[in-house]
């Protein structure tokens, strides 16, 4: 299945071989237009839902929270509880975690991608096909199923708790998605393009940095903002290895809201609107390429 | 990779490769296709994936075989190596009162998420590819569950299903369709089927833009033509659709199995109040074995980590077979 290609054959299609709708039919049409954006709606409402709940979560208060029976909409609208957090300091730690590790592992995921995607894609060599396959591997595997040997690993480097560790996690394993999306995007430039820059004596790095890497922004984008949103979204690991409760990310320092202790309902929606918003929105920007990246191998 | 017998012979191209690239075109016809895609040195190809390479051998590779090393050791409560255990931590692991449990509970999750997933996918792609006013607005719905943290949604749901405080109690009880609450993660007959739930919502997204892609690329012509045959839109979902799907299926399900097996977020926060391993599927038993029960057990949670690990790579061969991998990844 071609995933990049998929807008063609209905570009290429035919116009409507019935010819022109009559004004008698013009009306049920309109009518099944009407109820599919019904359907629509309630598809969308059915995704978006759950999510609601949780920005309205976040403007009661917390008890309103916890009220039987529970209300819709909040008693009170309390919009001081995002002030609250983002004047908290732990919260601003786990803030600052969540920056670091999903800044740091993007960088080193696009430096280290690039160079091998671009080689994979526009040339020929031994081993080619084995280093792809490799790639296709790690990208089967969650760092969850290794959880146990990267904490023993990071143990004895005397690694628990730092930055480092969880940067170095998350890049290995997003690796594989932005190989292969640029792999993609490297492969689709015609080969003119780069002869005629090496005919200009342009080595391969300049080719590279020149001539490729402005072609396909589109794909270093999407590879950046899907490695971003993973890190950041990433649990099992920093629950493992960030034991310092101001070392923990927003994904896993949020749970403290809510113990045995204290139950702090209100600010733990708000951390989760402030955690994820940001990220839907910079999905939606990438949405067209995500299956191609995620099913590549099979698309080639 | 037939590369190997082709690479050019002559001096080491290490240096000159570039020369070498720019002389291609003028070889003329004879060296069109060889030429087409440049040969390099395999030296030169390492040294580019070098960063590459390093990063999947040290923190992917390194950790495997820690792992394993792990499993074949004795650990104290703290962490400490004590010892050999040889294949002791196997066998403990074999041995588990609850592993039955545990291996039942995973192969409910697994098939149950996937196969509800690729059925509630496959006719909302079908929705979602005919256009109607607002269908940009209803695919980033969609994709939000896919976007947002899987441990936030799943912690979203332990208050939705709340058995006091929960809307879905509250809504289903004005509704009458429900006397009395239901205790969505507390009643051990409801909470897989609350699991499961969460898990199908998070993986529709994926599975349906799968499909959208693979609907995409069925040609207008041929749904034409069985129009024009008189095929019921039935008939031609059962007999050209679907089959034109069977790759897009494949890779939906193949890969939704590894997802849904590797999840972890859901079933260890839905079942964060549970005690003992009821509900836990293979991966979650492994991370409690060796951070959450009283055993704090390293060595066999290793080796509950080991079998995992051999799951996986026999789903990877499968999936493999389907995509018809082979060594040259032509073009």
């Amino acid at each position: 299945m071609s995933t990049t290609t998929a807008p063609a054959p209905s570009a290429a299609g035919t116009p409507a071989p019935q010819g022109d709708p009559t004004a008698r039919n013009r009306d049920p049409k309109r009518r099944k237009r009407i109820l599919m954006a019904v359907g629509g709606a309630l598809v969308a409402f059915v995704f978006v839902a759950p999510y609601l709940v949780m920005v309205l979560d976040s403007l009661r208060t917390s008890s309103d929270v916890k009220s039987t029976p529970p209300s819709f909409l909040p008693k009170v609208w309390q919009w001081d509880t995002y002030a609250q957090i983002l004047g908290d300091e732990r919260f601003l730690n786990w803030l600052k975690t969540s920056l670091i590790v999903a800044t740091g592992s993007t960088i080193i995921v696009i430096l280290v991608a690039i160079p091998a995607a671009f080689m994979t894609a526009r040339h020929r060599f031994p081993g080619r096909g084995l280093f792809l396959l490799v790639v296709l591997v790690t990208q089967m595997f969650a760092p969850t199923s290794l959880v146990v040997g990267l904490y023993r690993q990071f143990f004895e480097l005397n690694m628990i708790n730092t930055y480092g560790a969880l940067i170095l996690t998350n890049a290995a394993f997003n690796l594989a998605f932005a190989i292969w999306i640029l792999h993609g995007f490297f492969s689709s430039i015609p080969l003119e393009v780069e002869e005629a820059a090496a005919l200009d004596g342009a080595s391969r790095w300049q080719i590279l940095r020149r001539v490729m890497l402005p072609l396909t922004l589109p794909g270093l984008v999407t590879a950046t903002i899907f490695t971003f949103i993973a890190a950041w979204n990433e649990y099992v690991v920093a629950l493992t290895l960030m034991i310092d409760d101001d070392k923990k990310p927003l994904t896993v320092g949020m749970r403290a809201y809510i113990t045995g202790y204290e139950q702090h309902w209100d600010q733990l929606f708000a951390a989760s609107v402030i955690a994820v918003v940001p990220v839907v929105i910079l999905f939606a920007i990438i949405e067209k390429h995500l299956v191609g990246g995620l099913t590549a191998g099979s698309v080639k | 990779m037939s590369d190997s017998t082709t690479v050019s012979p002559g001096p080491a191209p290490v240096a000159g490769s570039g020369d070498r690239r720019s002389r291609m075109p003028s070889r003329g016809g004879r060296r069109r296709r060889a030429g087409r895609i440049g040969q390099v040195h395999p030296l030169v190809a390492l040294l580019w994936l070098a960063p590459a390479l390093a990063l999947i051998l040290g923190v992917v590779l390194y950790p495997a075989i820690k792992l394993f090393d792990a499993s074949r050791g004795e650990y104290s409560i703290t962490g400490l190596r004590k010892g050999d255990a040889g294949w002791d931590n196997y066998v403990k692991v074999l041995d588990h009162p609850d592993l039955g449990t545990v291996l039942r509970n995973t192969v409910v999750w697994v098939v149950a998420v996937v196969a509800i997933t690729i059925v509630l996918s496959l006719a909302l792609a079908q929705f979602l590819v005919k256009s109607f006013p607002g269908r940009r607005f209803v695919r980033w719905a969609v994709i939000i569950p896919w976007a947002a943290s899987l441990v936030i949604t799943s912690q979203l749901f332990v208050l939705l299903y709340d058995y006091n405080y929960g809307i879905i109690n509250h809504v289903l009880l004005s509704l009458h369709v429900i006397g009395t609450p239901i205790d969505f993660l507390g009643d051990d007959s409801w909470t897989m089927f609350s699991m499961v739930v969460v898990g199908v919502f998070v993986s529709l997204p994926f599975t349906i833009f799968v499909f959208i892609a693979g609907l995409g690329a069925i040609p207008d012509d041929v749904m034409e033509a069985a129009t024009v045959d008189g095929a019921s839109p039935w008939q031609r979902y059962w007999n050209i659709t679907l089959p034109l799907m069977r790759p897009a299926l494949m890779i939906a399900t193949v890969l939704n199995v590894i997802y849904v097996f590797n999840s972890f977020p859901i079933v260890y926060t839905l079942n964060d109040r549970n005690p003992g391993y009821l509900h836990d599927t293979t991966i979650t038993f492994m991370y409690k074995l060796a951070f959450k029960s009283q055993e704090h057990d390293v060595g066999m949670s290793a080796a509950a980590g080991i079998f995992n690990v051999l799951l996986i790579l026999v789903v990877v061969g499968i999936y493999l077979k389907i995509i018809n991998w082979r060594e040259e990844t032509s073009r």
